[in-house]
């Protein structure tokens, strides 16, 4: 059966086909679409889960594969910060059944607060890696882990970056698959239970392993070189060789070996692929892996090799590499040039910058806008935090002072509001990012006496990473309705004393609300409910009355809603994307813009 | 046959789904295809690409600079940020209909996609279309990806036949809104083959 899917379709594919027992992560772009993949393919068996974080869903899958089964875990890079504490340990303890971490990476960085590499915390927890260069190397990437997971009783990260992840392709699925068949886990403390002693025996095996690894991954079939030269080689792996073999598709006189396992590093394999070559170009996106263990290899063996690469300048640091810098890079090194004749622009018009921005009737806009009003005039800091309500640090809302990672922004308040005692301090959070990681700085907020706003911007999804399930919502992976986790006596439980539920498009209710509060002290909880755009399609529309506007532009410059624009003469709504949620009407002094609102 | 295909617009136009039915409507007639799609943060009103790769000799996830045969654009200014993928001989559909940034609303610079269409006119072979225009008889703007791809078939620079297209829009729309796409791509057709006439 051929399947067109999408980079992270077909690694979720290949979980599928090795008989993958569970499947936990979080939401995370460009992470997002394997887990719901899964889930929209037979996976009879199978338990699958969006956990709470991604400590969570390693720990989850840790169990797992303790158990004999075999369990993926998914998330994007910056998500394996959150579950590293996890990852080092159960490095050092061990799985019986496979355990592959998937760990997308996002170098650009496109969608990510981070240019970090994800086989850096291959090496750094002494664990293998793979790095696919297509979504058909994925494929087959995922399942050549999970046996290299079981083999040696370790577990094995996974690392797609963006371009792989949503690059689609076709792949050759097999008709039948099935969950593998495991025995369950049996006790054995000296096994399960880390302790400093088994650790230090731990680790040297870990480190003898790592060498016959290496040394397996020398004959590995995606580790491969082609092409002749007379001195020459590029270093490659990931997009980035993707990018080399579509700048030397037709030419080129040099060497191209590519590495898809850069921990443990195939020095067997190198070493004779190095063979005559004189000067090699490391040519790979994000950290110097490949590069560092060339010059290493070249220093531990006399090899007589100049390497380029970032180390030297040649290639930058940051950014994703593209098939036209490849060109370029390549031109220098090789001396000849391979891109084709490209346009010259330099005279085009300005073009229109398109920054993101919430989208038109976004209940994240008239939470925003309601603080602000109410904070006119007040000193204030706006903690914000990770999802689309960043967005709301763009003019003309400018409502986010900082933004740092997942949960700070309620723990950076805090801050803020033992150093800066005038200020009023706000954190801002979603629905999602408050159960995977505001709590507990909920909780430090109440017993170390912070003086502070919450905000929770609930719209009853996780709406940035495209509308997964969360505790609040009451639906998981397995298709079961469960009880709803409720925010309001989450708080409550913790003991925060105020906790007021309001709707954000009753724009005056939630200005004086809000400025009621700003003269209280402690910690006072605000939950500003609605539900994004994208979960309840509206019909309703406004629209504006052209002899009553007064061509002021009030509206466009207060709130910014990308459904109001001008045609010169008065504010126009484009039908096709007001959702009639009324906050414009509430802004215009002439009253020209109506139609149906929400109450 | 090889063939390198982008579809440009703004977050929110439809793009994707244009994009998923030429890929398929590809396969379908036997080709070797892979693509790519602008997903995440983008896709909330900012600028938008898909690069649809038709053939053996694609590499490269992106269709590499200048290497565009058909430059699909859903709105003129998008056409021009991303007119140095297509080939010095491409062919270029353009919406004329410009979308206007909210920046624009709050700091006026006059953006309304003339200068784009002028450019564009004179540095490449173009197919105008006005959304605007098109859409009317449709009562909705969310039907311009089915025209659009209507006009590229019919201009033949697509090399996929309009009955796989057809078959592809039956399958990846939901029933009730078929009839209606596939008017709109017909609709398109109709343009598509007097403008390369
Ligand atoms: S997707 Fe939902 S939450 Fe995100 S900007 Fe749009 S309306 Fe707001
Ligand atoms: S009612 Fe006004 S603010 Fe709300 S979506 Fe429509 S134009 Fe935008």
């Amino acid at each position: 059966m051929r399947e067109y899917v999408m980079g992270n379709g077909a690694i979720a594919l290949g979980a599928l086909a090795a008989g993958v027992n569970l499947v936990a992560g979080y939401p995370g772009t460009p992470s997002s679409e394997i887990i719901e993949t899964v889930s929209k393919y037979p996976h009879e068996g199978v338990h699958l889960e969006w956990s709470v974080n991604e400590k969570a869903a390693l720990e989850v899958a840790a169990a797992a594969a303790y158990s004999g089964a075999r369990a993926l875990v998914t998330m994007k890079q910056m998500g394996l910060n959150v579950a590293s504490d996890a990852l080092m340990s159960v490095a050092y303890v061990g799985v019986k059944g496979g355990l592959v971490v998937v760990s997308a990476d996002d170098p650009g960085p496109i969608s990510s607060q981070t240019e970090q590499d994800t086989r850096r915390y291959a090496s750094f927890c002494r664990i293998p890696v793979f790095d696919p260069s297509s979504p058909e190397e994925a494929f087959e990437m995922v399942q050549d882990a999970f046996d290299y997971s079981e083999k040696y009783g370790r577990p094995v990260l996974l690392r797609p970056t963006t371009r792989i992840c949503h690059a689609y392709a076709s792949i050759e699925i097999p008709e039948h698959y099935a969950p593998k068949a495991y025995d369950g886990f049996q006790k054995d403390s000296r096994r399960w239970v880390i302790f400093p002693k088994a650790s230090y025996l731990n680790h040297g095996k870990m480190e003898a392993e790592n060498v016959e690894i290496g040394r397996e991954f020398s004959s590995y079939r995606f580790n491969t070189a082609e092409g002749k030269s007379s001195g020459k080689a590029v270093v490659t792996s990931g997009v980035s060789y993707a990018y080399v073999k579509e700048c030397l598709k037709h030419s080129g006189d040099v060497k191209i070996i590519r590495i898809a396992t850069a921990f443990p590093f195939p020095e067997d394999f190198a070493l004779r692929e190095l063979e005559g070559i004189r000067e090699v170009l490391c040519l790979e996106e994000l950290s110097p892996c490949l590069e560092e263990q060339i010059l290493i290899t070249a220093g531990r063996h006399h090899l007589d090799l100049t390497v380029h690469g970032k180390t030297d300048g040649t290639v930058p640091f940051n950014g994703e590499n593209s098939a036209e810098l490849t060109g370029e890079i390549l031109q220098k090194f090789l001396g000849t040039s391979f891109s084709a004749d490209v346009r010259d622009l330099s005279d085009a018009p300005p073009l229109p910058v398109r920054p993101p921005v919430l989208c038109a009737g976004c209940p994240h806009r008239a939470s925003f806008y309601a603080v602000k009003q109410a904070m006119k005039g007040r000193k204030t800091v706006f903690c914000g935090d990770i999802g689309c309500y960043t967005l709301g640090n763009a003019m003309p809302l400018d409502m986010v002072d900082t933004c740092l990672c997942m949960g700070a922004g309620i723990t950076m308040a805090q801050g803020f509001s033992h150093t800066d005692h005038d200020a009023v301090c706000f954190g801002f959070v979603g629905d999602s990012t408050f159960f995977a990681s505001g709590m507990t700085g909920v909780v430090n907020a109440v017993c170390n006496e912070a003086d502070m706003i919450l905000c929770v911007l609930d719209n009853s999804t996780t709406a940035m990473t495209g509308h997964q399930p969360h505790p609040g919502t009451g639906r998981n992976m397995m298709g079961h309705v469960v009880d709803k986790v409720d925010i309001a006596k989450v708080l409550e439980g913790i003991g925060v004393k105020t906790v007021v539920t309001v709707n954000p498009f009753d724009t005056a209710a939630c200005v004086d609300l809000v400025r009621k509060l700003a003269d209280e002290k402690g910690v006072r909880a605000v939950i500003f409910k609605a539900p994004c755009i994208a979960l309840v399609k509206s019909d309703r529309k406004c629209s504006v009355d052209a002899d009553k506007c007064i061509h002021c532009k009030k509206c466009i410059r207060e709130i910014g809603c990308p459904a109001l624009t001008t045609d010169g003469k008065t504010a126009v709504i484009d039908p096709g994307l007001c959702t009639g949620c009324g906050l414009c009407t509430k802004i215009c002094p002439t009253g020209a813009i109506g139609g149906e609102t929400h109450e | 046959m090889n063939k390198d295909v982008m579809v440009c617009g703004v977050g929110g136009q439809g793009t994707v789904l244009a994009s998923k039915i030429i890929a398929a409507a590809a396969m379908e007639e036997g080709s070797t295809v892979h693509s790519a799609e602008t997903i995440g943060m983008a896709q909330r009103g900012g600028s938008v690409t898909s690069h649809i790769r038709v053939g053996e000799d694609a590499f490269s996830p992106l269709i590499p600079f200048g290497g565009a045969d058909l430059l699909l654009a859903f709105e003129v200014g998008e056409a021009v940020r991303n007119l140095k993928y297509l080939k010095a001989d491409g062919v270029a559909v353009v919406n004329t209909a410009a979308v206007m940034p909210v920046t624009e609303s709050l700091q006026s610079t006059g953006y309304d996609g003339s200068a784009m269409a002028a450019y564009l006119r004179d540095r490449c072979t173009c197919i105008f279309v006005n959304s605007e225009e098109v859409c009317r008889p449709f009562g909705s703007s969310r039907f311009f990806n089915m025209i659009i791809l209507g006009v590229a078939a019919a201009s033949g620079k697509l090399g996929i036949s309009t009955e796989t297209l057809l078959k592809e829009i039956e399958k990846r729309v939901p029933a009730r809104y078929t009839d209606i796409n596939k008017k709109a791509f017909l609709a398109g057709c109709e343009i598509g083959g007097k403008a390369s006439r």
